[in-house]
């Protein structure tokens, strides 16, 4: 399957996850709000042009909203998230290294442990705008931050078994 | 001047992240105006057909759980019969209404339209819930919207076969309610936080209120009045304030409501009528 059918596909699948499965969950806890949809834009290939990667952020987070009767806020989450990607990856991922040598970030293409970092600091920052976009309209501190650790939890936890549940091996791009 | 193009041409990821980002808080801070344009119509349309598809799979899963609260709701209404009430023999003489005029049409102050709850949430601050009925079906903005066993809400947007109705469950809903024992009025809230909690504020600490007594909506409200609300499960008094803040859990189990009724005010447009000229006169 191609790169492109394959990114069209997964991003109706994770829209559709997110807002049957994920948000019918019975809340666990008042600060627990699973969030799992953002993997998409973590999955992007790395050579998407970052002005498309940030359209893109804008449109699927607005797709999303829709869904849940909130237009812009998780919109105003993924285009942070889409435009802070680049900076991230440049940062784990050494364009010299596996940038131009693989498609798209994943354990078997960056290394476990940077791409766990990956993971851990975009899922922080979607949730922390997000959160905060949200506590906007009810001010309490404490339940701001143990709103974005709780979620950013949540999240990283949902993304590791993600990512060990459907491993996606990357070949080793080779001049042609 | 060239400098400033070079610079914007230089930055212009950044701009244009920057300009994305400032419509998606537009949106967000402008929320109810933009409620209103054309294409949340649309996008609502296309979100109801999926909703829709869904709820019919999920709606199977619920069905034990809503003929329990149809059956209670019945066995409500069936204790409000009139042939069940005895009239003890005290007066002397019965009297028979002899003018043959229907005076109940006339005086009809609700009337409900049962719909079918096609999407629904909980987990977030401001959750909504959208219905298979919208203007070709009789719903406008602004009806109410009750459950078989409490309220729910009111409907905020309509389009032509659907309707989302802001829960009860919104950080901006806010109820006027009262005591069911004595009477006395304040307001439902909800504070974001845990969906089986509801706040009750303004209740004068000289009104008597135990654990367990029943909240109803007030006769002030849009919701047809004594419907019930929810039962109270915990009392704070305000050190500082002359009044409780009482804890609700809502009689509405928000968790699974599959049927709710949609209640048209049809005195509504006279009394809103009058109160807008007695204010202007002011």
């Amino acid at each position: 399957m191609s790169e492109l059918l394959k990114n069209i596909i997964r991003f109706f699948a994770f829209i559709l996850v997110q807002v049957f499965i994920l948000h019918k969950i019975p809340p666990l806890h008042q600060f627990v709000t699973p969030y799992l949809y953002f993997l998409y834009l973590l999955w992007l290939p790395f050579k998407i042009p970052r002005l498309s990667l940030t359209l893109l952020g804008f449109v699927y987070g607005l797709c999303l909203d829709y869904f849940l009767k909130s237009p812009g806020l998780h919109a105003a989450a993924c285009t942070l998230m889409a435009y802070l990607r680049p900076f991230m990856i440049n940062m784990l991922a050494p364009k010299e290294d596996s940038g131009y040598n693989y498609v798209a970030p994943a354990p078997s293409s960056m290394g476990w442990s940077p791409y766990m970092v990956y993971v851990l600091v975009m899922s922080f920052v979607h949730n922390t705008w997000l959160v905060f976009l949200e506590w906007l309209q009810l001010h309490n501190l404490w339940y701001l931050a143990g709103k974005i650790l709780a979620t950013t939890g949540v999240s990283f936890l949902l993304i590791m078994i993600t990512e060990v549940l459907f491993y996606r091996k990357q070949k080793f791009r080779t001049n042609i | 001047m060239r400098n400033v193009f070079l610079f914007i041409r230089r930055n212009f990821n950044f701009f244009f992240f920057l300009i994305l980002q400032l419509i998606a808080l537009y949106m967000l801070f402008h929320f109810n105006r933009f409620h209103e344009a054309a294409f949340m119509d649309v996008a609502s349309e296309v979100t109801g057909r999926i909703n829709k598809q869904y709820n019919s799979i999920e709606y199977y899963f619920n069905l034990k759980k809503t003929n329990a609260g149809l059956v209670e709701e019945n066995n409500r209404l069936r204790n409000l019969l009139r042939q069940d009430f005895l009239i003890p023999d005290t007066s002397y003489s019965t009297v028979i209404d002899s003018i043959k005029v229907d005076s109940l049409e006339q005086y009809r102050r609700y009337l409900y339209f049962p719909a079918k709850v096609i999407n629904n949430s909980v987990t977030l601050q401001n959750n909504y819930i959208t219905l298979s009925r919208g203007t070709a079906q009789g719903i406008a903005k602004d009806m109410a919207v009750v459950s078989p066993t409490g309220i729910v809400g009111k409907v905020v947007h309509v389009s032509k076969n659907m309707a989302t109705v802001m829960s009860l469950l919104h950080s901006k809903s806010q109820v006027s309610a009262s005591l069911q024992k004595s009477g006395e009025t304040g307001s439902v809230e909800w504070d974001g936080k845990d969906p089986q909690v509801i706040t009750f504020k303004n209740i004068p600490k000289s009104a008597q209120v135990k654990k367990g007594d029943t909240v109803i909506t007030s006769r002030y409200s849009t919701f047809p009045p004594g419907q019930p609300v929810g039962i109270i499960t915990d009392i704070e008094e305000q050190q500082s304030s002359n009044f409780y803040l009482l804890k609700l859990k809502p009689l509405t189990n928000f968790f699974n409501i599959q049927f709710v009724y949609v209640v048209k005010n049809l005195q509504k447009e006279e009394q809103d009528a009058l109160e807008k000229i007695t204010l202007s006169e002011e």
